[in-house]
């Protein structure tokens, strides 16, 4: 759970980091975007108010990229 | 508006303590009458009698073979729930029935649906095997707590309270200042934190319990099934002692297994159900003893915290402002789950409510 791959995040799954000696977190999406945020309340609503869900071929786009 | 969750599974007891006497326990809001058939079968009914509401748990009220009789008038009724025979005439109301609950016993817990019965669906109960597992020893408790049941589940989302408010138990520095990792499964509405500390003092609580002694290595697995049950999968090793294996063998690892069922008794109270299972000295009762006690203490800790809490929250107008921060990501994710869980299984109720409306218009 603590490895970063976006990749393995199955669908419907997110994930927040908590970067490494900084006080910011990182979310990642199971469609594979990532963004970072200093608020853990403005993280969740991106998160999952993340816009619909790339379709699959997208996601792996996504992932890989 | 309630802010209940409908149309879940709630514990609402272990199942030791459901036997051939009447056990009342209030889930949701809802009274509920708790006994065991001749067969061993727990049975799960309203605690209020139809004729004049007199709680069908209160003496002299009483089980007869599989029927409980009131006692108060005497009516009676059957284990699912419907009336039987009532005094004085041979014809009994139709409607003489009493809201019957479904039932799962399940790792020492008794379960109950608490929503439209047919929406019950008893592969959907989160499982704790540990609880009755031969490999496993267990301590548990349940205590009553003043507060309502999100801030349990704030509490113990968050476990960097530890190091504050349990001090010389569980609590170390390294708790609170060790990052979290959080993942949120929204399909199966499951929160998980995840801290690993790789080089942490060893507090009291498992010092005395495992024997180690120096700094350990000290994972903390939070998985929260919401709404009603929390696990943390907690592993102390030794610094140094080699990780668990990749089949998951772990030699050097000491396991328990922290299991809390939280489950809401009014708006403002909640059935505080506490378990500790461990996998190292199972049959040393000194260290039986110890971690009853030990977690035990640490609970009765949160209570009077959240009770406190509790009081300062209900006296603060609506709207007050919190700040948030790092710590609390795995508690917001939790109250967004318990936010939509609770829409989900409104709509489901108002749904059913309507349809049946339609179905009795009909008939």
């Amino acid at each position: 759970m603590t490895a970063h791959d976006p990749a393995a995040l199955p669908g419907g799954v997110f994930r927040v980091h908590w970067v490494p000696g900084a006080d910011r977190l990182l979310g990642v999406c199971y469609c594979g975007a990532e963004q970072e945020f200093e608020d853990p309340v403005d993280l969740w609503n991106w998160l999952l108010g993340h816009p619909e869900a790339p379709e699959p071929a997208e996601r792996q786009r996504l992932a890989r990229a | 508006m309630t802010s209940f969750v409908r149309n879940q599974w709630y514990v609402a007891a272990f199942g030791r303590e459901v036997g051939r006497e009447l056990f009342a326990r209030t889930v949701c809001g809802e009274p509920i009458l708790l006994w065991r058939t001749e067969s061993g079968a727990v049975t799960a009914m309203s605690d209020r009698c139809v004729h004049r509401r007199f709680p069908l748990s209160q003496e002299p009220s009483r089980i007869v073979g599989d029927q409980v009789v009131c006692g108060y008038h005497g009516f009676t009724y059957g284990a699912d729930g419907v009336c039987v025979s009532v005094p004085g005439q041979k014809r009994v109301p139709r409607t003489a029935r009493l809201t019957s609950y479904p039932v799962v016993e399940q790792d020492s817990f008794v379960w109950v649906w608490i929503g439209e019965r047919e929406l019950a669906d008893e592969k959907l109960v989160p499982r704790a095997p540990w609880l009755d597992h031969p490999g496993y020893t267990t301590v548990s408790g349940m205590e009553p707590l003043a507060a309502r049941y999100d801030l349990l589940v704030d509490n113990l989302l968050d476990l960097s309270h530890e190091t504050y408010l349990h001090g010389g138990y569980i609590g170390t520095p390294e708790v609170a200042e060790t990052p979290i990792t959080t993942e949120v499964d929204e399909a199966a509405g499951v929160v998980r934190v995840s801290r690993r500390m790789d080089d942490a003092a060893c507090p009291p609580f498992y010092a005395n319990s495992t024997g180690i002694e120096g700094r350990i290595t000290r994972w903390q697995d939070i998985e929260y099934h919401a709404p009603c049950l929390y696990l943390l999968h907690s592993r102390v090793a030794p610094v140094g002692s080699r990780p668990p294996e990749p089949d998951g063998t772990d030699p050097d690892g000491f396991h328990m297994e922290v299991v809390y069922a939280i489950t809401p008794e009014t708006e403002h109270s909640t059935h505080d159900f506490w378990a500790v299972a461990r996998d190292f000295a199972p049959d040393d009762q000194a260290v039986t003893d110890f971690v009853h006690d030990n977690n035990r203490t640490v609970v009765l800790q949160d209570v009077v915290a959240l009770d406190v809490l509790e009081k300062a929250i209900s006296a603060e107008r609506d709207g007050y402002q919190e700040l948030s921060i790092n710590i609390d990501t795995g508690g917001l994710a939790a109250r967004r789950i318990l936010k939509r869980l609770a829409e989900e299984g409104a709509r489901a109720t108002a749904g059913s409510t309507s349809a049946g409306a339609e179905a009795r218009g009909s008939a």
